[in-house]
C-alpha cells in the first residue's frame, strides 16, 4: 500500500511541470497563425510527448483544454494533422487496442517526418497486431525512402496486406518516372497483384454477408406468409405491414423506455421484442375474425380485402406518426462491427440479426412439431375436412396460425427498424420480395422458405455489383419464372392428391 | 320487400332500359367533346379540365373491361395491368417526344449528353410505327409472359403474384435514367400530334371521340367475346379448369389469346391516355394503380361487361373529389371499399341489380 501511494505521489509530483508546459503549449498554438500551427502539430506528430495528450483530444474535439473556453477555428487541413498528431501520441498509450487504431490510423495519415519515432516503436512493440500494423505504416513512408533495398522490402510487406490504401501506393510505383529502380517496379507488380487478390476476397465476402443479411430480413418476412399461405390458400397483402407495426412497435418501446426508464435504454430491443409480437399478432387474429374468414375459398377477393387492409393501416400510421420516418437509434451493443479484413467489416447489428431469423425459425420449427397447435396447424394445411371431421377445431387453428405468422412478421420489423429507415412504406419494400421467397420456397414448409429467403437475399447481392440492383431483380424474377416451370409448387412441394 | 327506386325499376323495365341508358350515355360522351369546341363564356362549354378528366376515366373504364375479360371471364386476376397500360403509353410517348423535339434528340437526353438516340427508339418519329409499338410492346410481353405462366399452370393467388412482380420489376427498370425513357419524369411537354397542336380545343375533341370510340368498341368485342362459343369455354374455365381438360380442351390457347387480348387493350388505351393527359412516368406501373384496377371490376360486378365500366367511373369519380376534399381520407375509404365490395358486394353493383331482378 504504501509503495502504490509512493509512486502515486510521484507520478503527481512528475505532471505538475509537465501541465503547466501543457498549458503553455495552448497557449503557444491558438496565438500562431494557421502556417505556424501546422509545423506544430507535425513537430509534436514527430516528437511525442504524453503530456500533450490532452490538448490535442480536446483539439481534436475543437477546443482548447477541458475547460477553455476559448474560441478555435481549424480548417481540414489543420484538423488531419491534429488527428495524425494524436494517433502519433497514442502510440504510447498502455492500451493494445488505443495502440492499434493508432497504427490504423497513421497507415493513413503518416508523414515522412514520423519515420524515425514509428521505427523506435517498431522495435520495442510487443502486441504482435500492432507490430504488423505499425510495420505496415512503417512500409507507406518506406516507399519513397532512398535506399532501393529499403524500397523493395516495403513494397513486398504491402504485398501482404489486403488494404485498399496498400493498392493506391503500389498502382503509383507502376509508373516508371516515379520509381525508378526495375527491381522495385517488379516486386510491386507482384505485390499488386496479390493485394488485388485479397480485396477482391474481401469483396465478394462482403456481398455474401450482405445477401445472409438481406436473407435474414426477407425470411423473417416470408415465414408468417408461408404458413398462413400453405393453411389458408391466402396471399396476406397486409402481410408487409405487420412487419412495419413491428418496427413502429419498437420506436413506440424505445420512446417510452427513454421517458421512464433512461437507464434501461440499452435493452429497449429486447423489450420491444414480445410488444412487436404482441401487437402484430393481436392485429393479424383481428383481421382472421373479422374480415379474412369470411372469404374463405375465396382466395382472389382475400388478397384484394387484404390490400384494403395494408392501405388502411398505412395511412393510419401516417396519421398517427407522420409521413416522415421516425428515428429508432442502435443501442451501443449493436452498433459498431467485426473487422475480419481491412476492407470487410460485419456490422454487429447485422450479425444479430442473422442469428436472430435462425433463433425464430428453431422456434417456429419446434412449435410445428413439438406442440399439439403445431401438429392441427399441419393438419388443417393437409386437409382441412378430414381434420375437422378428426376433431381439429379449425377456425380456432386458423385464427391463431394467422396470429403467429403476424406475430413473426411484428419480430421481422424490430429486426428491420435496427438496420433500415421506419417509416410507413417500410413494409411495401419487402412484400414483393418475401411473396417470391413463398413462390420459390412452397407453400407451408420451414426448409422451402429458408433456401428459398437466404437464395434470394444472396443471388441479390451479388448480381447487384455486376449488372445493377434493377437489372438484377428483372433477371431473378425471370429465372424464378424458368424454375416454376420445372416445378410448379416450389422447392419443396407437399405431396397431396386433392384435385378439383 | 323495400328497395330502391332505379332498383325497382331496372326490374320492371329490364333490357330496354338498360339500352336506353346506354344509349344516353353514348349521346352525353358524343356531346361532351363537341360542347368543348363552344366558344369560352357560353353557358353550356365544357371547361378542358372536365373533358380530360372525363377523358382519363373513359381510359381507365377501358383498363377495367380488359382486366375484367381476363379477371371475370378466365378467372385470371393480374395485378399488372398497370404495366400494359404504360408500356402503351410509353410508346405513344416516344412518338410525341420525337415531334416536339423536331430534329434533335429528346430534352432529357440532352441533359445526360447522350449524342445519339438508343436504338429501340429507332422510327420513333413515324405516327405509324408508333401505333405498331402501342400494340407490340404490350403484345409481345404479353404474349412470351402468358406462354410460360399457362405452360406450367400457373393460376390463382400464384398467377397475381407473379403479374405484380413484373409490374413492379417494370416500374424500376423504367425508374432507371439508363434505360432511355426518362426516368424519374418520364415523358412530358408534349407539342403537337400528327402537326396539330396537343392542347389545341379541336385536338382534345378528336382524342376524346377516339377514346369513346375505342371503349364502344371494345365493349363491343367484349359482347361478341362473351356470347360466343370462346366465352362458354373462358367461362368453363374459370369455374372448373380440371373438369375442362377432361372434356378435351386445352386450356392454353384459350388463356393466353384472352391475355394477350386484354393487354393489347390496355396499350391502346394508355395510348389515348398520355396525349390527353400530357404526361407518362413509372409510377404508372406501381403495383398500386394495378390493384387499384381490380377494385373498379370487383365494385362494378366481374363477369358483367357493363360493371367495369361503372366500376371505373364511380371510383375515379369519387377519387378526383376526395383527392381535393378530404386528402388524407382518401385511403382510409379505398381501403374500406376493397374490404366491404369484397364482403359484401361479391358480385358487384351489376350483380346485385341483377340478383334483384331475378326475383
Amino acid at each position: 500500500m504504501p509503495k502504490a501511494l509512493h509512486s502515486l505521489l510521484l507520478a503527481l509530483l512528475l505532471l505538475l511541470p509537465l501541465a503547466a508546459r501543457a498549458a503553455g503549449d495552448a497557449d503557444y498554438f491558438i496565438a500562431a497563425k494557421p502556417n505556424e500551427q501546422a509545423s506544430l502539430l507535425q513537430g509534436w506528430a514527430a516528437q511525442p510527448d504524453p503530456a500533450r495528450l490532452e490538448l490535442l483530444s480536446s483539439l481534436q474535439q475543437g477546443r482548447l483544454g477541458p475547460d477553455d473556453s476559448r474560441k478555435l477555428r481549424l480548417n481540414n487541413r489543420l484538423r488531419g494533422l491534429v488527428d495524425n498528431a494524436l494517433a502519433s501520441h497514442r502510440l504510447l498509450s498502455d492500451d493494445a487496442r488505443v495502440r492499434l487504431a493508432a497504427a490504423q490510423q497513421l497507415q493513413k495519415s503518416a508523414q515522412p517526418a514520423q519515420v524515425a519515432f514509428l521505427d523506435r516503436r517498431f522495435a520495442s512493440e510487443p502486441d504482435a497486431a500492432v507490430h504488423a500494423a505499425l510495420g505496415l505504416a512503417l512500409a507507406n513512408l518506406q516507399l519513397v525512402a532512398t535506399d532501393p533495398a529499403v524500397r523493395l522490402a516495403a513494397v513486398r510487406l504491402l504485398g501482404e496486406t489486403g488494404d485498399p490504401m496498400a493498392r493506391t501506393r503500389l498502382e503509383s510505383l507502376l509508373d516508371p518516372s516515379v520509381e525508378t529502380d526495375p527491381t522495385v517496379r517488379t516486386a510491386a507488380e507482384t505485390s499488386l497483384a496479390q493485394v488485388k487478390r485479397k480485396l477482391l476476397i474481401g469483396e465478394l465476402l462482403g456481398q455474401a454477408f450482405s445477401g445472409l443479411s438481406l436473407g435474414s430480413i426477407l425470411l423473417l418476412a416470408a415465414l408468417g406468409l408461408a404458413i398462413t399461405f400453405g393453411l389458408l390458400g391466402v396471399i396476406n397483402m397486409a402481410h408487409g405491414e405487420m412487419l412495419m407495426l413491428g418496427a413502429y412497435s419498437t420506436y413506440v418501446v424505445q420512446v417510452l423506455v427513454q421517458r421512464y426508464a433512461p437507464g434501461a435504454l440499452d435493452f429497449y430491443p429486447l423489450l420491444a421484442l414480445p410488444v412487436a409480437f404482441g401487437v402484430s399478432a393481436g392485429v393479424g387474429m383481428l383481421l382472421e375474425r373479422t374480415v379474412i374468414r369470411h372469404l374463405y375459398g375465396r382466395p382472389l377477393e382475400t388478397l384484394l380485402a387484404t390490400w384494403g387492409i395494408s392501405l388502411i393501416l398505412i395511412q393510419a400510421i401516417r396519421l398517427l406518426f407522420g409521413a416522415q420516418n421516425v428515428e429508432v437509434a442502435n443501442p451501443a451493443w449493436l452498433s459498431g462491427g467485426l473487422q475480419v479484413l481491412p476492407n470487410l467489416v460485419l456490422p454487429y447489428s447485422r450479425l444479430v440479426i442473422i442469428g436472430f431469423a435462425l433463433c425464430v425459425v428453431l422456434l417456429t420449427w419446434l412449435l410445428l412439431n413439438r406442440t399439439r397447435l403445431g401438429l392441427n396447424v399441419r393438419a388443417v394445411t393437409q386437409n382441412r375436412n378430414m381434420a375437422a371431421c378428426c376433431g381439429v377445431p379449425t377456425g380456432r387453428v386458423d385464427m391463431l396460425a394467422f396470429g403467429l405468422g403476424s406475430g413473426i412478421a411484428g419480430l421481422g420489423g424490430v429486426a428491420l427498424s435496427q438496420i433500415g429507415n421506419v417509416g410507413p412504406d417500410l413494409g411495401q419494400s419487402y412484400i414483393i420480395d418475401s411473396f417470391l421467397v413463398v413462390v420459390l420456397g412452397g407453400v407451408g414448409q420451414l426448409a422451402g422458405s429458408l433456401w428459398a429467403a437466404f437464395g434470394l437475399g444472396i443471388a441479390n447481392k451479388l448480381l447487384e455489383p455486376q449488372i445493377g440492383a434493377v437489372l438484377g431483380k428483372i433477371l431473378i424474377l425471370a429465372l424464378i419464372i424458368l424454375f416454376i416451370q420445372k416445378r410448379p409448387q416450389g422447392l419443396f412441394a407437399l405431396k397431396g392428391r386433392v384435385i378439383d | 320487400m323495400n328497395q330502391p327506386l332505379l332498383v325497382t325499376a331496372t326490374q320492371k323495365a329490364g333490357p330496354r332500359l338498360t339500352l336506353a341508358v346506354g344509349a344516353l350515355v353514348l349521346l352525353v360522351l358524343i356531346a361532351l367533346p363537341l360542347l368543348s369546341l363552344l366558344p369560352a363564356g357560353h353557358s353550356l362549354q365544357v371547361s378542358a379540365y372536365t373533358l380530360t378528366l372525363v377523358g382519363k376515366i373513359l381510359c381507365y373504364a377501358i383498363v377495367a373491361l380488359a382486366l375484367d375479360l381476363v379477371w371475370g371471364y378466365a378467372g385470371l386476376l393480374s395485378l399488372g395491368h398497370g404495366l400494359f397500360f404504360a408500356l402503351g403509353g410509353y410508346a405513344m410517348g416516344m412518338y410525341l417526344m420525337r415531334e416536339a423535339a423536331g430534329d434533335g434528340l429528346p430534352a432529357f437526353m440532352t441533359f445526360l449528353s447522350w449524342s445519339e438516340l438508343p436504338w429501340y427508339w429507332a422510327g420513333t418519329q413515324h405516327f405509324a410505327w408508333a401505333l405498331c409499338l402501342v400494340v407490340l410492346a404490350p403484345g409481345l410481353l404479353a404474349l412470351v409472359f402468358g406462354y410460360f405462366a399457362f405452360r406450367s399452370r400457373i393460376k390463382g393467388v400464384y398467377f397475381s403474384i407473379m403479374t405484380q412482380a413484373l409490374t413492379f420489376a417494370g416500374m424500376l427498370l423504367f425508374f432507371r435514367n439508363e434505360t432511355g425513357f426518362g426516368g424519374n419524369n418520364g415523358f412530358t411537354n408534349f407539342r403537337s400530334i400528327l402537326g396539330f397542336e396537343i392542347t389545341a380545343q379541336g385536338t382534345r375533341a378528336v382524342l376524346f371521340l377516339l377514346t369513346v370510340a375505342l371503349l364502344a368498341g371494345s365493349l363491343y368485342l367484349g359482347w361478341r367475346l362473351a356470347r360466343s362459343k370462346f366465352g362458354r369455354v373462358l367461362t368453363a374455365l374459370r369455374d372448373a379448369e380440371n373438369r375442362l381438360m377432361f372434356c378435351g380442351y386445352d386450356p392454353r390457347g384459350f388463356k393466353l389469346f384472352v391475355w394477350v387480348l386484354s393487354a393489347v387493350l390496355c396499350g391502346l388505351a394508355g395510348a389515348l391516355y398520355v396525349p390527353q393527359v400530357g404526361i407518362i412516368n413509372p409510377s404508372e406501373m406501381s403495383p398500386t394503380n394495378s390493384i387499384e384496377a381490380a377494385v373498379w371490376v370487383a365494385l362494378g360486378g366481374r363477369g358483367t361487361l357493363i360493371g367495369p365500366l361503372l366500376g371505373a367511373g364511380v371510383v375515379n369519380g369519387m377519387k378526383s373529389w376526395f383527392t381535393v376534399a378530404f386528402p388524407e381520407f382518401w385511403l382510409f375509404f379505398l381501403g374500406a371499399l376493397f374490404i366491404l365490395v369484397t364482403l359484401y358486394l361479391p358480385r358487384g353493383v351489376v350483380g346485385l341489380l341483377k340478383k334483384r331482378g331475378e326475383q
